[in-house]
């Protein structure tokens, strides 16, 4: 009996939380094929891809998604570019000053962000970076550092010291080490890094409003005019345009972040 | 060179004067994190032989091969390999190879892929890659699994792969890091021959570190016994056991006793002179290291080894009598433990004199041969 009870009780907490986690997603992913929905009506009153179409058609919305996937390339690019040899330096030498790089890495994380971008517009505006290319890329590769030097530098840690060795022993110079040896082993965190990476600038939106409006409108920054301006089902369909590339991404790659390549990440000294 | 204060170091070791250098170390010191890991060490290899760097953790043993291997340049010395000089040189332009102590085989890579891999640096053609990682495999005793990863075949496969990777860059020194440490007791034993037989049959200069005298004794031409970065003792596998040069030498490969004691008598009946409550003791001793009079003097230490301790009967005599501790079966021998003097004395002896002892009982005891050290040196 008591044992009866105690499943009966899992399965309405199970079924609470699954309503609470998914009924949003599920209500998100009918109104955008409703022609429309409203209170008190249970189900929407008919179907149709009229938004699909509306959002495909216009050039403004169009054009923010390819700016979106632009932004979110170049910057897992560049990050990759800057912040790997880091993550190879954080793994492999002891330097003067080494945990206190480390470690300030999460300073960026540390600030509200808003504060820090204010911060950044403002010398942005010296520069002449307001409004531009680079300096969109520059908000967006700040929120990739942390993942993409922790990460790679676990899983460069991870690789052990005779693997190289035994390479540079076989006749392999430094740089061809890297390329077949420490490079294929630690692939699966440096992926990990990328995607995250990638995530991470296409969902960013504060940082870009205020640098890149109104000539940079990517996804996210689109959806704060998309309220006021747009039928709201059109919302509901850029917010799924906006989730597909995070679950896609996280689902390829779903055995090394479960597989605890992330909490790894975290885990160098 | 250092043979003046150090005399029981290479140059002691007479190797024949024909015999062509594999590999030289001269005055090689390295100095980590603060400590001198390796002191003004000289180490001279013939080629083709195989030489085994005994001694504790700690020793530098590890730190000499790393050297010689290029991952660690020495503080000081040369390393000459061949009469070529390659102190300066990194790994991957030495021509060293190394079988490392946990194999270091690349887990992306299938066994064959490991074995090739050394041969692909070289840029040499498909087929003759293939003939040569198949011709080394086949040396080395394994001839399936080979598009296995490692991870998946046994330690005694592995251990022979990454051999097979070292060898098949027909290295003019091959270096071993504590090859056997990693596998079980009845598979070591093989895997030592047949790595000795190799090695034989290739004619190739090899140098081995080990903490384990068995392996040391077993496989090598000659035995480098380390200690605190210095060569102790550099000598045949038979002349180290039989006359260690230092007492450390003597603790360290195989078992010993250290006598309280005095040796005096002429030259034809040496006796160990052992203090006890009712006088002396006077034990019968075979031979000792000494040549010109027998005496030692006080401060000296006095060392047997437990074989060549003789337990007798009684047989009426009070004289040179030990009381037994302990007997323990040990296989194809028994120790008896004996207490003598106040102190304890271990014996290996064969089933025949192992009957003369009884637990508690009292057994007249001979030393067939007591070494002499003073300041820790054989006289």
């Amino acid at each position: 009996m008591r044992r009866a009870s105690g499943q009966t009780l899992t399965a309405v907490l199970l079924a609470v939380l699954g309503v609470f986690i998914l009924g949003p997603l599920i209500w998100l992913g009918v109104r955008a094929f409703a022609t429309s929905w409203s209170y008190p009506s249970l189900g929407p009153d008919g179907w149709t891809l009229s938004w699909w179409q509306a959002v495909f058609d216009d050039p403004n919305l169009k054009g923010s998604v390819v700016l979106s996937f632009e932004f979110a390339l170049v910057t897992m690019a560049v990050s990759a570019l800057i912040c790997l040899p880091a993550a190879y330096a954080f793994a492999r030498f002891d330097f003067p000053g080494r945990r206190f790089f480390l470690i300030g890495l999460f300073a960026t994380n540390a600030f509200p962000k808003m504060g820090l971008f204010v911060a950044l517009a403002s010398l942005f505006y010296t520069l002449g970076l307001m409004s531009t290319f680079s300096g969109v890329v520059i908000i967006h590769l700040l929120g990739t550092v942390v993942f993409m030097t922790w990460i790679p530098a676990a899983a460069f840690a991870a690789v052990p010291r005779a693997y190289e060795e035994a390479a540079r022993d076989a006749g392999a110079g430094r740089v061809t080490v890297l390329r077949t040896v420490t490079l294929p082993l630690a692939a699966p965190g440096i992926v990990v890094a990328l995607i995250m990476s990638f995530l991470a600038s296409f969902d960013e939106a504060q940082g870009t409003y205020l640098v890149g409006n109104p000539d940079y409108v990517t996804m996210p920054t689109q959806m704060y005019s998309l309220v006021l301006n747009y039928p709201p089902q059109v919302s509901a369909v850029f917010s799924i345009l906006l989730a597909i590339p995070s679950a896609a991404l996280l689902l390829l790659v779903r055995k090394h972040v479960m597989g605890g390549q992330l909490a790894e990440g975290f885990q160098i000294r | 060179m250092t043979s003046t204060t150090h005399p029981h170091t290479a140059e002691e070791a007479a190797v024949p004067e024909a015999a062509a250098d594999g590999l030289v170390l001269r005055g090689v010191s390295k100095v980590l994190g603060g400590k001198t890991i390796v002191d003004d060490l000289d180490l001279r290899v013939a080629k083709g032989e195989l030489v085994c760097l005994l001694g504790p953790s700690g020793c530098g043993k590890t730190t000499t091969l790393r050297m010689v291997a290029g991952f660690l340049g020495p503080d000081a010395g040369a390393v000459t390999i061949e009469g070529r000089d390659v102190t300066g040189l990194p790994p991957e332009r030495r021509p060293t190879a190394m079988v490392f102590q946990n194999y270091a085989l690349w887990p992306h890579m299938s066994v064959f892929d490991n074995v090739a891999f050394p041969l692909r640096l070289r840029k040499l053609p498909k087929a003759q890659i293939r003939t040569q990682v198949e011709e080394v495999l086949e040396l080395v005793g394994l001839t399936h699994h080979v598009r296995s990863r490692p991870a998946r075949i046994s330690g005694g496969e592995q251990q022979r792969v990454a051999l097979a990777r070292a060898l098949v860059q027909r290295p003019q020194v091959l270096l071993l890091d504590e090859p056997l440490s990693n596998l079980d007791a009845k598979l070591r034993v093989r895997v030592r021959e047949d790595i000795r037989e190799i090695q034989q049959r290739l004619g190739i200069t090899t140098v081995v570190v080990t903490h384990d005298q068995d392996e040391a004794l077993s496989m090598s031409d000659r035995v480098a016994v380390m200690n605190a970065g210095r060569i102790e003792q550099y000598a045949a596998p038979a002349e180290l056991y039989r006359t260690p040069a230092t007492t450390f030498v003597g603790g360290f490969v195989g078992a010993t006793n250290t006598l309280r004691g005095r040796l005096e008598g002429d030259a034809a009946e040496p006796v160990v002179v052992l203090s006890v409550d009712s006088g002396e003791l006077r034990v019968p001793v075979g031979s000792t290291n000494l040549t010109q009079g027998v005496s030692s003097a006080a401060g000296d230490t006095l060392t047997v080894r437990p074989e060549d301790v003789v337990v007798t009967d009684l047989a009426g005599t009070a004289e040179a009598s030990a009381v037994v501790d302990r007997i323990i079966p040990r296989g194809h021998f028994t120790e008896v433990v004996l207490l003598v003097a106040g102190s304890t004395l271990r014996a290996y002896v064969d089933a025949d004199a192992a009957a003369v002892a009884q637990p508690r009982g009292q057994v007249r005891i001979g030393l067939r041969r007591v070494l002499v050290y003073r300041d820790g040196r054989l006289l």
